[in-house]
């Protein structure tokens, strides 16, 4: 485990509903991920797996337990601030990509620093650059329905990684791509984890996918039920 | 912060056109409404004070009877005329008029049915006449009762066409007129009649050689201008006295004859066609606010259409505040667009109708700056709660959304 910490999970606690309805999706979740790792998520559906995606994305808010994300205690942010944590430290990629439609892929990566208030110019060198390093700088003026599968998550890659951010959240990336592309885009993950630095937290339940990971934590009914090192890991296996 | 809200919401705009174009449509609508109502009806306003500047400035009318008809109240006579201009102060000039209705014939067989107004020299003055050719009569014609006229435009044109009509004999009844002058076009009068259609020729003449009968009470207007700057309503109240003594009307009898300012005639009308134009105004008001509900109503729908959107932004970082701003720039930039584009179609509009019409156009700055200040106005209170809507939505369900 790396010395500095990123992400320090002390019974972390998530209820939906409120009596007979209530639902505990997480039951008290001890976990701590340092900086650089690449750690995938795993379990199996309702196991409680995307609300703690949620809770270390800073999307949702525990019910009871600490949350401490690079020495900020996050538990007890507003909403606002949670925002504001997710815009200049954190990165998302989804499964259905999630671009904007109608959209051309440098808009769709400038996104993120039009929030961060970039000049014109800027915006356009670094959106460009980032479309460079996911290997689709010729792609920038087309739309998602313009582009393959692939194609929309290394914009989406694009996008997320734009602002240089430490961390980055995968759910199911590859959920909705071919064997081959899955290949592709997971290589590109791990030259992001490797050459970059960039932490990665990633939810999956495929264990090919999951094998890419250095560390694997399976989660079932709310609770951690393995967390190891990955011996086979190898970023540039293939 | 505004400046990233507006090109964030540009862009949206840009995305969907098709869907902008609608929001708009009402606002479009109601704004271009609303300019081409209040314009048209200014310049209506403006056609009607013109009309009636047409009759004459100053202008104060008397007739026998109330009313417009005096059907069967008892004329006036040449001393009445007389005792009017003598004894009563402020007057600049008068005129009695008499009239007779008979064709006018030229050639045998072109003819002109048309009002034959017997007036003195005075006259041409008192009711703005300004001549296209030949002369006015004189005194010595006017003293003679010369048979001499001067034609409107309508009389003109029906008996002499392109031809040349001064110097040319027209018969009266039984005397021929020559025509020594043609006056200027002048127009319809404020209540649709045509003021080009007559003969103007001296009152003597028509007391003696139509008529027949000089010393009849025979006068059927006494028309007179004021003074400048002398009270108009003052010469009405002392004619109205003079009148009632020389006709030695009791303090129980109504007046049997009525005098009219044109000036008191020009603002009434002009006020009539002023509340004319404000109604409708406030009607195509209405329909600016239905516009605007149109809008709200667009964007409600967008919020829920665009849900998934709304998640990826704040997902990347967008604070609530900020996706608030983005579709309130949204909403307001939408309706800016469709203020302007109202303005122009409004402006269109207006030059085509005002030509349809007849009325003048006149822009009016003032009603275009309220319009699309309006229109803006309704972008921000209507794009409100779409916006509010959007920026409450939480990121995990938005981005859940299908």
């Amino acid at each position: 485990m790396t010395a500095e910490t990123l992400i320090k999970l002390r019974g972390l606690t998530k209820t939906y509903g409120k009596g007979d309805a209530e639902f505990k999706a997480l039951r008290g979740i001890d976990l701590d991920i340092g900086m650089g790792e690449f750690v995938a998520v795993m379990g199996p559906s309702g196991s409680g797996k995307s609300t703690l995606m949620n809770l270390l994305g800073c999307l949702d808010t525990p019910t009871a337990g600490s949350y401490i994300f690079q020495g900020i205690p996050i538990e007890g942010l507003a909403k606002d601030q949670r925002s504001l944590i997710r815009r200049h430290a954190l990165g998302f990629i989804f499964q259905g990509f999630n671009l904007l439609a109608r959209t051309s892929a440098l808009e769709n990566v400038e996104l993120p620093l039009l929030y961060r208030g970039y000049p014109r110019k800027q915006r356009h060198e670094m959106a460009r650059a980032a479309l460079a390093s996911v290997g689709i700088p010729e792609k920038e003026r087309n739309t998602p329905a313009e582009l393959s599968g692939g194609q929309q998550q290394r914009v989406a890659i694009a996008r997320a990684i734009v602002t240089e951010p430490g961390t980055l959240f995968a759910d199911e990336p590859t959920g909705n791509l071919d064997s081959q592309t899955t290949v592709e885009i997971m290589d590109l993950l791990c030259r992001l984890n490797a050459d970059r630095g960039i932490s990665i937290i990633m939810v999956t339940h495929e264990n090919e996918v999951a094998s890419y990971a250095k560390r694997v934590v399976r989660v079932k009914d709310g609770l951690i039920e393995s967390d190891v090192m990955n011996p086979e890991s190898n970023p540039h296996r293939h | 912060m505004f400046f990233n809200a507006f090109i964030i919401a540009v862009r949206e705009i840009r995305r969907n056109l098709t869907r902008a174009f609608l929001t708009v449509l009402g606002v479009v609508i109601g704004v271009a409404a609303v300019i081409t109502m209040v314009t048209l009806g200014r310049g209506a306003t403006e056609m009607v004070k013109a009309q009636i500047s047409n009759l004459g400035s100053n202008l104060i009318v008397v007739r026998p009877g109330q009313g417009w008809s005096g059907n069967g109240a008892p004329m006036f006579t040449g001393t009445d005329v007389v005792a009017i201009q003598e004894q009563i102060p402020g007057i600049k000039a008068i005129s009695p008029m008499i009239k007779a209705q008979a064709p006018a014939i030229f050639l045998d067989n072109i003819r002109a049915d048309t009002d034959v107004q017997g007036v003195n020299i005075d006259y041409f003055e008192i009711a703005n006449w300004k001549l296209a050719s030949g002369r006015f009569f004189d005194d010595t014609e006017l003293l003679e009762g010369a048979a001499v006229c001067v034609i409107g435009e309508t009389v003109r044109k029906e008996l002499f066409g392109k031809g040349d009509a001064i110097g040319q004999k027209i018969r009266v009844r039984n005397t021929s007129f020559m025509v020594i002058g043609t006056t200027h076009v002048k127009g319809q009068g404020g209540f649709g009649d045509d003021l080009d259609d007559n003969i103007i020729t001296p009152y003597t003449t028509v007391q003696h050689r139509l008529s027949g009968q000089p010393t009849k009470q025979n006068v059927n207007q006494i028309m007179i201008s004021g003074e400048d700057g002398y009270p108009g309503a003052s010469i009405v109240a002392d004619v109205a006295s003079l009148m009632r003594e020389r006709r030695h009307l009791n303090s129980n009898q109504a007046d049997n004859f009525s005098v009219s300012d044109t000036r008191q005639i020009a603002e009434a009308m002009s006020s009539s066609t002023q509340v004319m134009t404000s109604l409708l105004g406030a009607v195509a008001g209405v329909s600016l606010l239905v516009g605007g509900i149109g809008i709200m109503n667009i964007m409600l729908v967008s919020v829920t259409e665009r849900t998934r959107e709304i998640g990826i932004r704040l997902a990347i970082g967008a604070r609530a505040r900020e996706v608030l701003l983005q579709f309130l720039v949204e909403a307001v930039t939408l309706s800016c667009v469709g203020g302007v584009t109202g303005i122009l179609l409004a402006y269109g509009l207006c030059v085509t109708l005002a030509k349809v019409v007849g009325a003048p156009f006149l822009f009016d700055l003032k009603i275009n700056l309220i319009a699309f200040v309006f229109s803006a106005a309704i972008g921000i209170v209507f794009g409100f709660m779409p916006a509010r809507r959007a920026a409450r939505l939480d990121p995990i369900e938005a981005l859940r959304h299908e």
